[in-house]
Order: structure tokens, then sequence, then C-alpha cells
């Protein structure tokens, strides 16, 4: 065996250079016994990357296994490209969560954009056409100087990526937070329909079977973004733009087309995109799943650009890549297709039976020179597969819960006079007014499919077409994404559990039953045993919720070291529920419907707890309060009775109380088809009407229905042991809440269309 | 009633108008790739929405030299009625097949919702009637209709503007949103001068079925057939 060389002009390996390049020096020694020498340049390269947090999940993996992954629904678990769920007939809804956090607050719209970009390549790797994205959003407060710059970036972006792609952005979050300041959080999600039979995976099978790349040619962006990615953010953020990648959303929809076409040929044995780490992350993660090495030569890798060092095309991030083993024999397949749709593809290197990572290039050749010189290749890489993957390192790093007690806020003393003023300032502001100065930048309906806009349901509906053989079948998926920080912040393990709730109540009032669930789990320094412990309770509180309410974790992602200059975000588990509806006629709207109908309160009445709500952080100026907690037991009734409900057609509407409390969602449904109510609060409590009006205490929905169906949806609510209240009915054209307030719904109507205003300015409404 | 639907790099609306006019409106509807010289024996041509060639240099401006528009373009001379739609209109315009360009919308910002158009002039995708008010979808970044003065008084005069962005009652925008992009004369879709050649902004094919909450964008396929003689 050749000991692996330096290209000219590389520096030489030090402790100093493997510190530079993020490793600790433990990770260091550890490098040292067991190659039993020096890594080469390239090498080291290789190792930091494969072994940042991001690509090795080190501070996470131990409790990520914590997760519940299965059921009998599950079609593909975590460690794939993205997970799969059974929707029936032989096909499977493929979804996944990302994070492109870092790259998206020094670059909004490239940051944002190629986010998009790889989470659907992540579904389209495995085979899957994908038919919906979601994203969820997080930026500074909204007066802070920046955040009208990374908001209006990140929308653009991330509409300019997937509107020009044709998958339809329908729907997502955004919540702004004094804790994003330094540090926006931008999670994009993908959906994606496949026949369960015909999915493609991630394994470099089948020893002497070439390794073709196909698509964009490599350049320098993106150098070490993985490694970016897992450091906390300071003063030099701004230096840190070349490893941002740039996106090219023309040449990924003929990568999507390309892909597909050559998937059903059948002549591939595995594929995976270049993501995160790029061509080395891809190839190694092939051999390691499929327990074979491979050897690659960089002389043949395409690129864009002269002088190319081994290391430089090992970790460059260049998007719109893709890995795939061909067949032997086969290989023509794939270069046909790509010929028809204009994409570079090349033979790379093979599968091998060493179970080791082996690179080669010649030094000093260039394809762009002149007269090339001959290739005469050197190693420049020889690393066992599991030094980069199983064997990478793992911690149980120590965890602290958090010092300082939840404050207790005394409601008396802040008791707003006029309650009315209160709720048309609440509806206006940005937490919760209208969204749709965002998602009017999304095309939301291409593929026509959208049969639950953003904005008029709890979750997104999409129509699917499932062809095969036999035809095609008309299917229906819901979607959504949630979290609320500042519930995780006040207690981890609860507000991670009321995130799943949310997510699958969203999901079932949409009339569609949970299937599985993806997250994008973004937290602080995991070093620091305080953000530490808060992972740890979150991990906990979302396994709890996920199995109480049947969603078992498919996929996800986690994003450590979003911090900037030691000061953490709200630990922000996001996750992401795909669901099912068994008919379109049972998919509720958000909004009232008719005049007369009667409006319904279900779950149990609020406590009037404030804590962590968007009312208490205006008041206070900071998130603070008693936790509100969850009883799981009663929100997988509250879901089951819920679905019933829609399922029956016994309800005309359904919103669930969350952000903003009864109060925004009352306000809500009167907005959405300007419809008026008269309603009383639910009985019981003694707390002040203000509590009662904006707490965000889960587990509680309002519907509306036809007084002819009370008697029917009461039993099921009885049956499922789900209080039920009838608190009104739709009519007129202001929201009366009985010894409240009386609102104009037009007044409601105008401070949310206006909510963003703030930040983006005056926009045209869309009123003709 | 036979009806291509052409294919270019970056189309994305391509299975939008495949699904409205085959599996919708039921007729035999295909996909001509823009590599062909020909998409067979048709009775009409969709040129659907998307973003032809990444909308690099301009959108539309590219698509104009694949081998498949020397077939369009022969198409369009024989009489052939052909709909270009949304990214279909702007490779209409760049063919020279329509008058006129379009440029970013005037907010200068990628723009997705339902507007209202009134039918202004007949012709074979608009036998509904001079004055109908149709609900109808935009997507678009660049659809802000824009031609010479000289231009546009040939458009009135020879009854070429097929669709005007109007209020939901069929009022004119008079500079209110209603009006989306901006588009000079509130212009929303126009024929050539022969009137077998319509280039629009909204999508039809996006609201040709109840399930999706409007099905106004239907009639257009329907007058096309009625005008086909295919009913």
């Amino acid at each position: 065996m050749t000991t692996p060389r330096n290209f000219p002009g590389e520096p030489d390996v030090s402790p100093e250079l493997a510190r530079e390049f993020g490793l600790a020096d433990d990770e260091w020694d550890r490098v040292l016994s067991t190659l039993s020498r020096k890594p080469s340049y390239a090498e080291l390269g290789v190792i930091s990357v494969m072994w940042s947090e991001h690509c090795s999940y080190k501070s996470s993996r131990v409790h990520l296994s914590r997760l519940p992954t299965e059921g009998p629904q599950v079609v593909q678990g975590p460690g794939e490209n993205a997970g799969a769920v059974d929707i029936g007939d032989g096909f499977c809804a493929v979804f996944k969560m990302e994070s492109h956090n870092h790259p998206s607050y020094i670059e909004p719209y490239q940051g944002a954009a190629t986010g998009v970009g790889g989470i659907l390549r992540d579904v389209f790797t495995m085979g899957a056409r994908p038919v919906a994205s979601l994203n969820s959003l997080r930026f500074g407060r909204a007066d802070h100087p920046k955040t009208p710059r990374l908001l209006k970036g990140v929308v653009a972006g991330i509409g300019g990526y997937g509107n020009c792609i044709g998958v339809p952005t329908v729907g997502g979050e955004v919540q702004f937070d004094a804790s994003y300041d330094g540090n926006i959080l931008v999670n994009a999600f993908t959906v994606g329909i496949a026949k369960t039979d015909e999915l493609f995976f991630g394994r470099a099978e089948g020893i002497g079977n070439p390794i073709i790349y196909v698509g964009a040619k490599t350049g320098r962006d993106g150098i070490h973004g993985a490694t970016m990615a897992s450091a906390e953010f300071g003063e030099e953020t701004d230096s840190k733009l070349p490893t941002v990648q740039v996106g090219d959303p023309f040449m990924e929809k003929l990568l999507l087309e390309a892909c597909l076409e050559i998937f059903a040929t059948d002549c591939l044995s595995g594929v995976q995109d270049m993501g995160a780490a790029g061509l080395t992350s891809s190839s190694v993660e092939m051999a390691a799943r499929a327990g074979n090495g491979i050897e690659l030569d960089l002389d043949a890798i395409p690129r864009r650009t002269r002088a190319l060092s081994p290391y430089e095309m090992l970790l460059s991030e260049s998007q719109e890549r893709m890995l795939m083993v061909a067949k032997r024999g086969r290989e023509h397949e794939v270069f046909d297709i790509c010929a028809k749709w204009d994409l570079d593809a090349s033979i790379v290197g093979r599968v091998t039976a060493s179970s080791r990572f082996i690179c080669k290039a010649t030094p000093g050749y260039d394809p762009f020179d002149d007269a090339p010189s001959k290739p005469d290749p050197v190693v420049v890489v020889d690393l066992p597969v599991d030094l980069l993957t199983d064997c990478a390192p793992k911690y149980d790093r120590p965890q602290e819960p958090r010092s300082e007690t939840a404050t207790v806020v005394t409601m008396t003393d802040d008791a707003p006079s006029n309650l009315g003023a209160e709720i048309v300032r609440l509806i206006g502001s940005p937490n919760i007014g209208s969204r749709s100065w965002i998602w009017r930048q999304y095309d939301h309906i291409v593929r026509d499919g959208t049969v639950v806009r953003p904005g008029d349901g709890d979750a997104a509906v999409v129509r699917v077409f499932c062809q095969d053989a036999d035809g095609t079948r008309e299917k229906f998926l819901a979607v959504s994404a949630d979290c609320n920080g500042r519930h995780v912040e006040l207690d981890p393990f609860f507000g991670a559990a009321m995130a799943v709730a949310e997510c699958t109540r969203n999901v079932v009032c949409v009339g569609a039953k949970p299937l599985g669930l993806t997250d994008c789990l973004n937290f602080g320094n995991p070093e620091v045993p305080e953000q530490m412990w808060r992972f740890a309770q979150a991990i906990d509180g979302l396994a709890a919720a996920c199995t109480a309410l049947g969603a078992p974790v498919v996929s996800g992602n986690v994003s450590f070291y979003n911090e900037t200059d030691g000061k953490s975000i709200l630990p922000t588990p996001t996750v992401a529920v795909v669901g099912q509806l068994e008919d379109p006629a049972h998919r509720l709207g958000l909004g009232f419907l008719n005049e007369g109908d009667v409006i319904v309160h279900l779950g149990r009445a609020s406590r009037g707890v404030l804590g962590g709500s968007e009312w208490l952080v205006q008041t206070m100026g900071s998130v603070t309060g008693a936790p509100v907690g969850i009883d799981l037991d009663a929100e997988a009734a509250l879901q089951h009775a819920m679905l019933e409900l829609a399922q029956r057609q016994l309800v005309e509407s359904a919103h669930d109380i969350s952000d903003g409390g009864i109060a925004m969602c009352l306000a809500e449904a009167c907005i959405a088809n300007g419809h008026g109510a008269r309603v009383s609060l639910p009985a019981g409590g003694d707390a002040p009407a203000h509590a009662l009006l904006f707490g965000e205490e889960p587990s509680r929905i309002i519907v509306s229905l036809p007084s002819g169906n009370v008697d029917e949806a009461l039993s099921v609510c009885e049956r499922l042991g789900v209080p039920f209240e009838a608190l009104g009915e739709v009519t007129g054209d202001t929201l009366a809440i009985e010894g409240v307030c009386e609102v104009a719904v037009e007044a409601l109507a105008h401070a949310h269309a206006s909510a963003l205003d703030a930040i983006v300015g005056d926009q045209p409404g869309e009123s003709c | 009633m036979r009806v291509a639907v052409v294919q270019f790099p970056g189309s994305n609306a391509d299975w939008d108008a495949l699904h409205a006019v085959r599996d919708v409106l039921g007729a035999d509807a295909w996909y001509a790739f823009h590599k062909e010289t020909s998409f067979g024996e048709a009775d009409a041509v969709l040129i659907p929405g998307g973003f032809s060639y990444g909308d690099y240099l301009r959108a539309g401006a590219i698509a104009r030299f694949s081998p498949i528009v020397s077939a369009i373009r022969e198409f369009a001379d024989r009489g052939g009625p052909i709909l270009g739609i949304c990214n279909g209109f702007q490779v209409l315009t760049e063919m020279g097949l329509l008058p006129g360009a379009l440029t970013r919308n005037a907010h200068l910002r990628f723009e997705c919702r339902d507007i209202f158009v009134r039918v202004e002039n007949e012709g074979p995708f608009t036998d509904m009637g001079q004055g109908q008010v149709l609900r109808l979808p935009i997507a678009h970044a660049d659809g802000r209709y824009q031609c010479s003065s000289e231009t546009l008084g040939q458009l009135n005069a020879n009854d070429q503007v097929a669709f005007r962005y109007c209020t939901r009652r069929g009022d004119a925008p008079e500079g209110s949103p209603a009006n989306p992009n901006g588009a000079v004369d509130d212009i929303a879709g126009v024929y050539n001068r022969d009137k077998n050649v319509l280039g629009m902004m909204p999508h039809p094919e996006r609201a040709s079925e109840a399930i999706l909450g409007n099905d106004d964008g239907l009639r257009l396929f329907q007058s096309l057939r009625r005008h086909l003689g295919a009913e």
C-alpha cells in the first residue's frame, strides 16, 4: 500500500492545522492511533468533515436512538436519504426536513435556495417525485435592523428555487423572536411519492460496479460548509461567505427528470446526492451502507474551474450533483438519458471489496490545460470507511438542568383594560397575523394538486397522482410543520411534546390521519451542559408524544451550534407530519362557513396559564411564565374525536388553539371567510379574561357545525371522553365575546392582513 | 380533439396542462419534447408554464431556438390554435408570434394568487362572450405585459386583447392590485392578428376542476373544443 501523499503546494498536516479544521485534540490523537501515520492534507479534510457534528451526529446519536421509529405504516425509517410511509396500493410518501440555518444567515437568498434544493434531492434520490414543500422559518425580533433583509432574502430564495423546479410550496410557519437575532432558522421539508417496491437506496452495491457522477460540474463553492455549520457564529461571520453554495434550480429540474427516468430503467444499484460534504460523504456513506469500499479517480471529476486540488474536489459542496452506482454493463443507459437532458455524466470510480475509501489524482493534471498532461495518478486518500462512519466519534455529553427557575407572573397586575383593542393589536402582530406576503411569493398550486391552500386550513392538503400499470389513482396528503420554541424554552420535555401534538392536531383538523413525522432539531452548543440537557429532554418529549399520537419518526436532522457570541437560540425542535385523507370530501378549512352554524370548543377548558404565550412575551418583553404542559392522553383522545368528526362529515370547519390562544383562533376563523361570531368563553376557571383569551394551553380545537349535527358530534366526543362545549354561533359581522368585547371582523381582517407591513413595508393587498 | 403539450427543459406546468385537457376535458393529449421536430397530428398546441431554460437571459428567450419551434411556427402559419400559458406566453412573444413583451412585475416579486379577468374579445379560446368575468390563478415574476403605444393601438383596433385584469365585479382595476403586475392597459392575454394564437399570464389549466375550488379555466378548453368542432 502506498502512503497517501499531499499534492504540491498543500501544507503539511499538523496538530494545529487539525484544530483549525475543527478536530478536537483527542480526535486528532484518535486519527493518529487508528492510521498509525499522519493523514495527508486531503485525508485531514475528509476526516474533519465526516467527523463534523453536521455529518457525524456525534453529540446526538446516543439520544436519537430513543425516538420511536416503527409502525405498520413505516416503509423506511431513519438512516436513508429520507423516510417513507405507506399510503396504500403499493405507493409510499417519502419525506424529510433539513436545516440550512448558518448559510441562510450569511447569504439569505442562496442559503435558503440551496436548502430547498438539498431537501428536494434527498427526496428524489429515493426514487420519489417531489409533490409538496413546506418551510419553517425563525427570524430575530421584528424591529431588529437585519430582520427585513433576512426575511426578504430567505423568502425570495425559497420561492426562487421551488417555483422554478415546479414543486408547490404549500405552507409552513414563521416566528420572530429576539433569540434568533444573530442566528436565523431555515428548515425545509419536502414530500414525494414513489412506488414502494421501486424505492432507491444510497448503497454502493456490487463489487466492480461503476460509479457515475451526474449533474453540475464541481467548483470551489461551499468547501467546508458542513464544518461551518458545526460551529458557533462570532464576529467573523461575514468572512464565511465563501462557504455558502450557489443554487441552480434549472439544473436541478433537469437532474430530477433525468434521475426519475434513469431509475425507471432499473439500471442502477444505488444512488445518493452530493449534499453536505459533497463527494466525500456521498461516496463514503454509500460504501458504508453496503459494507463495501469505493475507489475514486479524481482526474475524471467534471469541473468548472481550473487547478482544483483533491482536497477541493472532495470537499466542494457545489449543488445539483448526484453519485450513481450503475449495474456493470448498463452504464450507457445512464449516459443516454443524461444526454437527453443535456447533463454531464462521467464514470469517476468503482465499488471495491476493500472497505476502504481510496482516491487517486495526478499532480499537475488539469483537463483545462491546452495540452493536459497524461494522467499518472497517485493515492491521495486511503482511509477505512468505518473510521469515517460507524467509528466516528460519539459523545454522551454532560448535561445540567436549566439553572434559573421560570418566573411566575402575577396576572392581575397587568390585565389590559380594553380587551377588544388588545385582540386587534395581537391579530395584527408579526407572530400572529397573515403570512400571505410570504406564501404569495411561492408557487403553491403548480402540479394541479393543492386542494387546501396556505392560510385556508390548519394544514395544507395536496392531491397526488399515483400512476402504475393499472392507471392513475388520486390520493390526498396533509402536511404541516410546527414548533414553538418558547414553550420548549420553559419546559423542553413538554414543549417538544407540544410541537408534535400541534403538528398532528393540525393534520387531523384538515381531516387526515397522521402517518409519520420528520424532525429538524435546532439547538445551541451541545458542549454546554445546559444546552445538552435541553436537547436530551426534548428528545424524550418528542418520543413520548410521537408514541402517544401514532406518528413514528422516519427521518430527521440535527442542527447544533445555533449560537452567536455565546447566546443561544430558543431550543427549536421543529417537526413536520404527513397524514392522509381517506376521502377528499373529509377535508376542512379553518374558517367559519355558514351563518347560523354552532361554534363548539373541543377539549378541556383553559386554566388561564399564560406561560410562553405571544401575549405575555409582548407584554413582558421576554419568554417567561409557568410552562403550560400537555396531557398526551387527552390530546390523543381529542385527535381521535376530531378525525372521526371530519370523516363522518359532521363539522364544517376546524381550527386548533395555538399561538395567541382562543382569541386568535376565533378571530382567524372569522377572518377567513368574513363571518362574524357570537360566543361565550368556555366555562370554568376563575382566571382573568385576558388569561383565558390569550393562554396557549394545548389540546383544544374550535369547530363549527350545523345545529342538526350537534347531537351526533356530541355523542362521538362523549364516547371518546373529549369535553364538548357549545360556545355560540356564526352570525353577523363582528366577533362578539360575551362579557369581554365586540370587534368588527373587518377591523380584525385589516389588522391581520397588514401584520408584516412593519417589516416588509406597506404591500398592496389582494382584495379586488 | 388531439392536443400536443410542448415540453421545454424547465417547463413545469406541463403536467397541469396535460391533466386539464386529457384527464378533465377528455381530449387525446401527449407531451412533445423540445428536441423533436414534430409534435404529431395535433389539432391544437399548448405551451405550458414553467421556467424554460431556467429563464436565463430572459424568460422564454432561449426556448425559441429549440428544434420543436419550427413545427410550432409552421402550425401557427397554417392557422392551428396555439395557447401559451405564463412561460408559454413569454415564449410566444420571444418567437415573435405575439406582439409585445413580458417584463418583471412592477412590485418585483413573484406572485401567486387568484385574480379576475374580463373576456375582451372572442376567439377560439374565448367564445364565452365579451364581458364575462373569470377567476383564475397567476404564478409569475415576469408577467407585466408591455408594448409600444403603436402596438397597443393595433391590438385594440384589431380586437386582439383577449383578457384584461379586472375587479371581482368586472370593473377596471384603476391602479388597484386587481392588476397584479402593472401590465399596460391591464392586459392579461392577447391574440395574434389572425386570432389563432393566444398568450396569457393566468393559468386556466390550474382552475379546471371543482376539487381545486374553481373550474372557470375549463371554459377556455371547452371553447377550443367547440371551435374545433370536436364536441
